[in-house]
């Protein structure tokens, strides 16, 4: 039987992507599935259900993620990956199970709020603000943090320079960071299309989250693009930042991350390692649509 | 599009507007600024006597109404549209019955002032002391307003927010003691201050200080929503404008932010009530009716939304157009044009939006989304 995922393709070859049958990238790290009072542990999904009328989205779906790691979360479409993202951050509430990010219960908090707790995103269809430029996109990000109210805004207290310096600086680096500072001027809607979604990782980042949620970031992108991407995604955890992916390209997936969970039909089918996952005959079966029985 | 070359510099100066008559302002040094600044305050304070340049003057002025009461009538009209371009310009809310703050801060200000007031037995203010109390029980109505309508955006918003003018209308009609309906209120105090001839500067045969009240008031205006735009503030107003749940998620505190829009939109359009008031001497419940609303955001619109250079022309041109037409016959019917000019002013809109659908000044966020939906329709 074929393997799911995608022969490695010449582009592989000359990236600097790890090969997908490699080792994990960072020097031993621990693969295990952090438990509850693993100083690790960072965020913790527990047994989470979410119903909408009859249609189970998610089905007691439980995971955890260490810090420190990229995890991805992956799945054939309509899996619940966008949903399980759109649960971590507030859009929608868990009917059941609970949601805990750094020991702490984030269901039923404000979207803002847990943004300022330390969890930001991408969307998978991308959302900037259009007709603000990029530099301002990103400073509404890093304005999560600030304090300006109206009254220090409208009669220019110390803390409104205090803070727009220092959020503008923050902002130009973080465009400089993803590699499209020379765009800062424009409006967003003007740049393009791989532009934008390194926009929308920029403006995440200014939240200044312990961590980041990419929702498909590869998503319409070339295989260089997706090299460059993955170069990205490597450079951001090695700030310090926990990446949680999910994405469709599997090879992506299998060169990027340290630990995978596998959803299909709203309930997860498989946990580990990238190799095991694709070792996993439940994976494949998903992926290559192979009925279970026969796998 | 992107200039490499420039790249460096660009960083920093290129955070707003690049092109248009604002993209050269903003790429002036400071002092041409100035200058430029200081110009068209003077030429604004200087107005009044616009009717005495030759030639030009005679075809600007009004002829059915004084030229300075005009100019009264622009100066209000004008605070409106600065305040509803932030309740619809920045932050998106669709508003249709921002009168009612107007309404509450001229009618806030006759029951604290006037003789006819149920309150003037413990109250009977100056219109100085009036003035903030009134202002004050705005923004409370603003809040009032905002806070059951957050989780309403577009038509539904509109639909409330006509309901809440038309409320406040009705109740004045239907109080005849406490908001006295048709009879409204009269004597309502002045503005304080005697000139060097011992009359007061306001008084009741010439506008002219009215106008330069207003005038002040309108610069004051500009500068605290030009201070509130380019803040936190203002971005977290367009983020929301933009992409409300996108906002939210990063980071910003939207129900914070649009109720602060509301406040802020409420003071003023209050402020143009108080000045009204105070101008008049007399309001009733038909100086509220529902097409100033209407007239107003048209004017918003029509001058670009988004856009305090916008908003401040379209605001001045709704109230200049009836008031020119003024005092003209109709060569058939020899009637006063003054009686068409809803009427005229309709085709004067369409006319706009059919050559210039982003308004007259707009913002440049708006041209350029226009201008990207030119190119979908028709690429290259």
């Amino acid at each position: 039987m074929s393997e799911p995922h995608i022969e490695t393709p010449e582009e592989l070859d000359r990236s600097d992507a790890r090969p997908v049958d490699q080792a994990a990238p960072t020097g031993g790290p621990d693969l295990t599935t952090p438990t509850v009072g693993d100083p690790d542990l960072l965020l913790e999904v527990d047994h989470v259900t979410l119903r909408f009328g009859g249609v189970v989205a998610l089905n007691d779906v439980s995971f955890s993620l260490r810090k420190g790691e990229i995890f991805g979360l992956i799945g054939p479409n309509g899996a619940g990956k966008t949903t399980c993202f759109n649960a971590m951050t507030g859009v929608y509430q868990p009917t059941e199970g609970a949601i805990r990010f750094q020991g702490e219960s984030i269901v039923g908090k404000k979207k803002h709020e847990i943004t300022r707790g330390g969890i930001a995103r991408t969307f998978q269809n991308v959302r900037l603000f259009p007709e603000m430029t990029a530099l301002e996109n990103v400073m509404v990000g890093a304005d999560a943090h600030h304090k300006t109210s109206v009254l220090s805004a409208l009669f220019r207290l110390p803390r409104f320079w205090q803070e727009e310096k220092s959020g503008r600086a923050r902002s130009m680096e973080l465009l400089r960071f993803v590699g499209i500072a020379h765009r800062a001027g424009d409006v967003s809607r003007n740049l393009s299309y791989g532009e934008q979604r390194r926009l929308e990782i920029a403006r995440a980042l200014a939240t200044n989250p312990t961590l980041l949620c990419l929702d498909e970031p590869a998503a319409g992108f070339n295989p260089a693009e997706k090299v460059d991407l993955l170069a990205l995604i490597r450079r951001i955890r090695d700030t310090g930042v926990t990446v949680l992916l999910i994405e469709h390209d599997m090879r992506l997936v299998m060169g990027v991350t340290d630990r995978i969970v596998v959803l299909e039909f709203g309930k997860k089918i498989a946990e580990g390692t990238p190799a095991e996952v694709r070792d996993n005959p439940a994976v494949i079966a998903a992926y290559l649509g192979v009925p279970t029985d026969a796998a | 599009m992107s200039d490499t070359a420039v790249a460096p510099s660009k960083e920093k100066t290129s955070f707003r507007g690049n092109g248009g008559v604002r993209g050269w302002f903003g790429r002036q040094p400071t002092w041409v600024r100035a200058i430029v600044t200081v110009v068209a305050l003077v030429l604004a304070i200087l107005l009044p006597y616009a009717g005495d340049v030759p030639l030009i003057g005679p075809q600007i002025v009004t002829q059915g109404i004084d030229w300075p009461s005009s100019l009264f009538n622009m100066s209000y009209y004008v605070l409106l549209a600065l305040g509803l371009n932030v309740v619809v310009g920045y932050a998106g809310l669709l508003d249709l019955g921002y009168v009612g703050f107007f309404a509450i801060g001229a009618y806030g200000t006759a029951l604290l002032t006037s003789r006819d007031s149920l309150l003037y037995a413990h109250s009977g203010w100056s219109w100085l002391a009036a003035a903030p109390v009134a202002l004050a029980i705005t923004m409370a109505a603003g809040l009032i307003l905002g806070w059951p309508t957050l989780r309403l955006r577009g038509d539904y918003l509109a639909i409330v927010t006509l309901g809440f003018a038309e409320i406040i209308r009705i109740v004045a009609t239907s109080t005849p003691n406490f908001l006295r309906g048709d009879r409204g209120f009269t004597n309502i105090p002045h503005p304080p201050g005697q000139g060097s001839d011992g009359k007061p500067i306001f008084g009741v045969t010439d506008a002219t200080p009215y106008f330069w009240l207003g005038l002040g008031v309108i610069v004051v205006v500009i500068l605290g929503v030009r201070n509130l735009d380019r803040s936190r503030v203002g971005r977290s107003w367009l983020a929301i404008r933009e992409d409300e749940e996108a906002a939210e998620i990063m980071g910003v505190r939207t129900t914070r932010f649009k109720l602060w829009a509301f406040a802020i939109g409420a003071f003023i359009g209050g402020l143009g009530g108080v000045l009204f008031a105070g101008e008049q001497g007399f309001i009733n419940s038909q100086t509220f009716v529902l097409q100033f609303s209407i007239l107003v955001l048209a004017g918003v619109v029509m001058g670009g939304s988004g856009n305090m250079a916008g908003a401040i022309l379209g605001g001045a041109l709704i109230s200049y157009i009836p008031d020119r037409l003024r005092g003209i016959s109709d060569p058939f019917f020899h009637t006063d044009l003054y009686e068409y000019r809803f009427a005229i002013f309709g085709v004067v809109i369409i006319v706009i939006m059919v050559l210039r659908p982003q308004g007259l000044i707009p913002s440049r966020r708006r041209a350029m989304e226009l201008k990207d939906r030119e190119k979908e329709v028709a690429p290259q």
